[in-house]
């Protein structure tokens, strides 16, 4: 039986398979490089800051939510972590910044943010460590309860939180002992967006990366990463600390830009309205939190000028038609409309 | 003295009542080529799934070239050089062939530790990678998503994650199950021409492939070993032939 020559030992390359490596070698060689196209969103923030000025106070708020998207894009669309209680980490981060300087007075904003980022670290890899060991709806209630469980702890000692009326008293002190945030909050949208720059950066590299490899073959399968000897558990619950600092990042920009922060951050409706955020860009693809919170935050203000009762309704409907027609968001879409039109000459 | 690639001792597990693994003692030696036969529900994939950690046993020991690793999770024993195909394929169904093979080299290398580097600068993964795609044929389907190939491609996948973790023992389940016979002879092919230092036990349906490919053979049935041997021993077994093929030769009595 003419076996042994079926199949060539590893190593050996024939002539006819020279073209497809070379294919596949460029392939991956590129994937990670920038394209032109990235720079986009970049410019669309500048090009922001210079044609409403008057509108930088919202655009800081959409800036804040694209950061916390991207949290979140790390962790369910690319390690495939589904939670409802991401919200969790935002108030950390805010509530964070608001204890320190409404309670020890410490208005410093910079390293009130490095604080924010870490002790939501802190809660995220603990809360990760414990949780990460479940999957699907399992692990969605247990975020959720934690999520809860941290608000309500908050309410139990509302002498410090504030309760829900806020913290109050909060004073931020000029960035970098220099600027003071005006009026339009031009400072602050220049702050966050440096800040969302650098984040960026480091989701990108992360999610090119082996690890960041490794995270989507856990989303694609989980059972596939234990039998080829990952070490699922530290990858997840790594991934899952990473976003918990983004996240907390996120909140204490938030309490710093609006000086303000009460229980509310941590509310249902906050982790719900970051994954529709998501999933409307398009989760797992890296510029979905570009596309998704901008255009959630946009239509939220204009759907409640125009309708203060029934606002939510608009932001239902587009949900709806988002699962319906483009299971892979807004981006999804795009990209599809893309390919149809390359192949047609 | 030198260990035997893999032993299993006294192995047993349980669910409640129901016994799906009594007392398996089981060697594969170096190179070793041995075929798991049995009934449906003879517990074959469960011992699979005892030896590579997916499941913890009840009482026993696995020893890997001597080492006990019975204790060990099964990402640990991976990462020692067991790895495993499934009978029902597990792959990443919506990422590329080519990344497939490189996470399997990446985490045995541990190279999937690294958060910074651009996974496609590593060169040598790469490399590697199309190497392992190159010997199963696969080359062509490298940028493909695993899920738009044909199913018979997708088992070569299957085997080729496998082989990318450079076992010393690699379990097969079932290898070219529910691939038309016309495209299944391709996987039998790699099966048959596996490196020889690996030490593999196939479990498999097919007889034809069984005495081609196998120098030993265990019968398992019910959870328990029934016997083993060479495949003349096992073809000469009339005590093999009645549990193996009774079915069919009670029914043709009445």
């Amino acid at each position: 039986m003419a076996v042994s020559d079926a199949a060539p030992a590893p190593g050996a390359v024939s002539a006819s398979a020279s073209a497809p490596r070379a294919r596949a070698l460029e392939f991956m060689g590129r994937r990670h490089r920038f394209h032109l196209a990235e720079a986009l969103p970049w410019i669309l923030m500048i090009a922001v800051y210079f044609l409403f000025p008057d509108r930088v106070t919202f655009g800081t708020q959409v800036l804040i939510a694209i950061m916390f998207t991207l949290s979140l894009d790390l962790i369910l669309g690319y390690a495939g972590i589904v939670t409802l209680g991401h919200a969790a980490f935002f108030g950390i981060g805010a509530y964070t910044v608001a204890l320190l300087s409404a309670r020890l007075h410490w208005g410093e904003p910079i390293s009130a943010l490095v604080a924010g980022a870490l002790i939501a670290a802190l809660a995220g890899f603990i809360s990760g460590w414990f949780l990460l060991r479940y999957r699907g709806l399992t692990l969605l209630m247990l975020t959720l309860a934690t999520a809860i469980l941290v608000q309500e702890l908050g309410n139990y000692r509302s002498d410090i939180t504030g309760g829900y009326d806020g913290v109050p008293g909060m004073e931020i002190w000029p960035l970098l002992g220099l600027f003071e945030n005006d009026l339009f909050g031009r400072t602050y949208y220049i702050y966050v967006a440096v800040l969302l720059l650098l984040i960026f950066y480091v989701i990108r590299r992360i999610v090119y990366s082996p690890f960041g490899q490794a995270l989507t073959g856990i989303r694609e399968n989980v059972r596939r990463m234990h039998a080829i000897g990952s070490p699922v558990h530290r990858r997840l619950v790594a991934s899952y600390t990473l976003a918990a600092a983004i996240a907390g990042a996120a909140g204490a920009l938030f309490a710093q830009s609006t000086a303000y922060a009460t229980l509310g951050v941590f509310d249902f409706d906050n982790s719900a309205k970051v994954m529709v955020m998501l999933i409307l860009g398009g989760a797992g693809r890296l510029y979905g939190a570009f596309v998704g919170a901008p255009i959630y935050m946009i239509l939220e203000d204009n759907l409640a000028k125009l309708s203060p009762a029934f606002w939510q309704f608009g932001i239902g409907l587009l949900l709806v038609l988002t699962v319906l027609f483009a299971r892979r968001g807004l981006l999804g879409i795009a990209e599809d409309a893309s390919r149809y039109f390359k192949r047609k000459p | 003295m030198t260990a035997p690639a893999l032993e299993v001792q006294h192995l047993n597990r349980s669910f409640g009542a129901l016994q799906v693994a009594r007392d398996i003692n089981l060697t594969l030696e170096r190179g070793a080529r041995r075929a798991l036969i049995g009934p449906n529900g003879a517990g074959k994939t469960t011992l699979v799934n005892l030896i590579n950690g997916a499941l913890a046993p009840s009482s026993g020991r696995v020893l890997l070239y001597g080492e006990d690793i019975t204790r060990l999770s099964q990402a640990g024993r991976a990462r020692r050089g067991i790895a495993r195909t499934f009978q029902i394929n597990q792959l990443f169904r919506g990422l590329p062939v080519l990344e497939n093979i490189c996470l399997a080299i990446g985490e045995r290398s541990g190279e999937c530790n690294n958060l910074w580097r651009p996974a496609g600068s590593r060169r040598a993964v790469i490399d590697e990678a199309l190497d392992h795609l190159d010997s199963l044929r696969l080359v062509e389907d490298a940028l493909k998503l695993v899920r738009e190939l044909p199913y018979g491609r997708q088992r070569l996948v299957e085997i080729a994650i496998a082989l990318a973790q450079k076992p010393r023992v690699l379990l097969l389940d079932e290898p070219a199950a529910g691939v038309p016979s016309s495209e299944s002879h391709l996987i039998l092919d790699v099966v048959a021409s596996l490196d020889p230092d690996i030490a593999i036990l196939i479990i498999e349906h097919d007889m034809d492939v069984v005495f081609r490919f196998a120098r030993q053979i265990t019968v398992l049935v019910a959870g328990a070993v029934f016997t083993q041997g060479t495949p003349a021993q096992i073809a000469a077994d009339e005590s093999v032939r009645a549990v193996y093929l009774g079915q069919e030769g009670q029914t043709q009595h009445g």
